[in-house]
């Protein structure tokens, strides 16, 4: 049985690849964390950050460390946990790269709508996050709705998805400049995402929809995989497809849209992440827990080039969608060559 | 291995309004295979469709040991009836491993956990199929032939005891057609399991299948062994053909020719024009 034996190796060397990629990306993100606590404008050594964050306290280190740099990277690395997650679901569901929630205008629509709840309804922390996953899920409703003609095709769903895009990111630049008070800073979130003034408190939305929405999609995910092979074949495999779908969704747009009520629709995230584990890890297996390691890196480390290695300071969603968009180019001169729509 | 039934009662469905059967009452042969036949558009695929789970009957019902296949839950029912839709989609940059694995998902719990009993099912179905060598292959490089037997592979590692299958021949060489008939034969020989299957080609579908049931407009026409549906009186009501039925010489099923206008014998032309 030679068989066997090549498929226990394949398996193996499969497994080997797809937990030696996981513990890479998590030692990433502890490393970027260690980086972005000890090193700032200033240089904290490791050992002060630890009595630090052990509760010690300690003068003129205290206050840069727990107040600017905890947030910035405990923050930063949950909304990338969570637009990694949420982005590569997206993708897995509707099969194809484009189907981003960050492309599609589900970003665009809970940013609006945070902008909507803080400068008109005058509402602060977790109701935003709560307008903005209904706004979410509004949208997703309103793509589906528009792009529903005998069945959801890709394309038509994708090019209805940008438009909504368009009118959600041109609505939340008219909010803000109707707004009473409004600074270049809170523009630049809620237009481009940024970490720029996150509280620690912040981490705790981000938490309770990772644990609620994170689970769902890490329990749906053998089912996503087998959707797939397209519905028929995933329901004779006994995968109820309509109640998988509905709930990746709505779990999805949850973690999108929370991470996005508390730093801003960071571009590109959402879309880069799952291809970039796919390139790592193969396609075997489900993306989501590669890709959301993925995007907490791309968060953390674009976050921290925007702050100390340009010329100048930028929010972190500039220094994404500096990143994403020739992928985007990319993306869509190939399928303009394959001829496969969009 | 013990051998389900599966009745049809009365069974009505169709799409949005639109009824496509119209009250079948059939019984599959257990144990044997069953091919069905008809026009395009005479509900084929729709009666195929309505015995698993895809598509919710208007009335009547569909029986696997007595329970209606509607009232089991997806995943129990997925164990017991296989279906492998009309050309399947397989996802990018799958390999064969991967994909005849997934015929392993009914099988599994909540958290996954893969089994010594998971990893035999595969590997027997890969045997099987003679797909073994190609395990670490990308089935999107496969040829049609390679692929469709990886695609009987996944249905064959779900170890169902009925396997539904919509034209498994469909788009695929006659080599391959015939390779993947004698394919689903041997498995219907050597594990007993019912298949029934849709199938274009009225030679092949006499040739492989232990019954034939002939489909019209909706409902059956006729339902039997091959040499008593696959008549000359049969082949006129329902496809409204012209044809001869023999002998076929290598097996003794019946051998259907269609007359057709052009390309006949002179006294073959005699007769035609009577």
């Amino acid at each position: 049985m030679s068989g066997a034996a090549g498929i226990q190796r394949q398996r193996r060397a499969r497994l080997t690849r797809r937990l030696r990629f996981l513990g890479l990306c998590a030692m990433l993100v502890l490393a970027l964390c260690a980086l972005i606590l000890s090193l700032g404008q200033s240089f904290t050594p490791p050992a002060t950050v630890l009595r630090v964050l052990g509760g010690e306290a300690v003068p003129g280190a205290g206050f840069t460390v727990l107040q600017l740099r905890l947030p910035r990277a405990v923050v930063g690395a949950l909304a990338g946990l969570s637009f990694g997650m949420g982005g590569a679901a997206f993708q897995t569901l509707l099969r194809n790269p484009l189907a981003s929630p960050d492309i599609i205008g589900i970003s665009a629509g809970a940013s609006a709508a945070a902008v909507f709840a803080i400068t008109v309804l005058g509402l602060a922390g977790l109701p935003v996050a709560v307008v903005a996953v209904t706004a979410g899920l509004g949208i997703a409703l309103l793509i589906y709705l528009l792009s529903w003609r005998q069945g959801v095709a890709g394309a038509r769903l994708i090019l209805v998805g940008i438009g909504l895009s368009g009118m959600m990111q041109s609505l939340t630049a008219y909010m803000l400049s109707q707004a009473e008070s409004w600074t270049l800073q809170a523009a630049m979130r809620w237009m481009t995402g940024s970490l720029n003034g996150v509280q620690l408190e912040q981490a705790l939305p981000l938490l309770a929809a990772l644990a609620i929405c994170g689970g769902v999609l890490l329990i749906a995910a053998p089912a996503l995989e087998v959707m797939r092979m397209g519905d028929e074949t995933a329901a004779g495999l006994g995968v109820r497809t309509g109640a998988v779908r509905a709930a990746v969704v709505v779990a999805a747009v949850g973690l999108v849209a929370v991470a996005t009520a508390m730093v801003g629709p960071v571009a590109f995230v959402a879309f880069l992440s799952g291809p970039i584990a796919a390139r790592m890890t193969g396609r075997d297996g489900s993306l989501l827990l590669p890709a959301a390691l993925v995007g907490a890196v791309l968060v953390l480390t674009a976050d921290y080039a925007g702050q100390f290695w340009l010329p100048a300071r930028y929010p972190v969603g500039i220094v994404t969608g500096v990143l994403g968009a020739p992928y985007l180019l990319f993306l869509i001169i190939r399928s303009n060559r394959t001829g496969g729509g969009l | 291995m013990s051998v389900e039934s599966l009745s049809i009662r009365a069974l009505a469905a169709g799409y949005g309004g639109a009824r496509i059967l119209k009250g079948i009452d059939l019984e599959i042969a257990p144990g044997q295979i069953t091919a069905i036949v008809g026009a395009n558009a005479c509900g084929k695929s729709t009666l195929l469709r309505a015995m698993s789970r895809l598509l919710t009957p208007e009335s009547g019902e569909v029986l696997l040991d007595g329970t209606s296949v509607h009232a089991t839950a997806p995943r129990a029912l997925a164990r017991r009836l296989g279906l492998l839709p009309q050309a399947p989609q397989a996802p990018e940059a799958i390999t064969v491993l991967d994909l005849v694995s997934r015929g392993r998902h009914p099988h599994q719990g909540i958290f996954g956990g893969w089994s010594a009993q998971d990893e035999a099912a595969v590997a027997e179905a890969l045997e099987l199929t003679g797909t073994d060598a190609l395990a670490e292959r990308e089935v999107a490089a496969l040829s049609g032939g390679q692929r469709q037997r990886v695609w009987i592979a996944m249905a064959l590692a779900q170890q169902t005891e009925v396997l539904l299958l919509d034209e498994p021949t469909t788009y695929l060489d006659v080599n391959h057609q015939v390779e993947v008939l004698d394919l689903l034969t041997d498995l219907n020989r050597r594990r007993g399991t019912t298949i029934v299957m849709v199938l274009h080609e009225l030679n092949l579908a006499a040739r492989y299948a232990d019954r034939l049931v002939a489909m019209r407009a909706g409902e059956i026409h006729a339902e039997g062994a091959p040499g008593e549906v696959l008549t000359e009186t049969m082949l006129r009501a329902v496809f409204d053909l012209e044809a001869r039925v023999m002998d076929d010489p290598v097996s003794g099923r019946p051998l259907m020719i269609p007359l057709g206008r052009h390309g006949l014998r002179a006294n073959e032309r005699e007769e035609a024009r009577r």
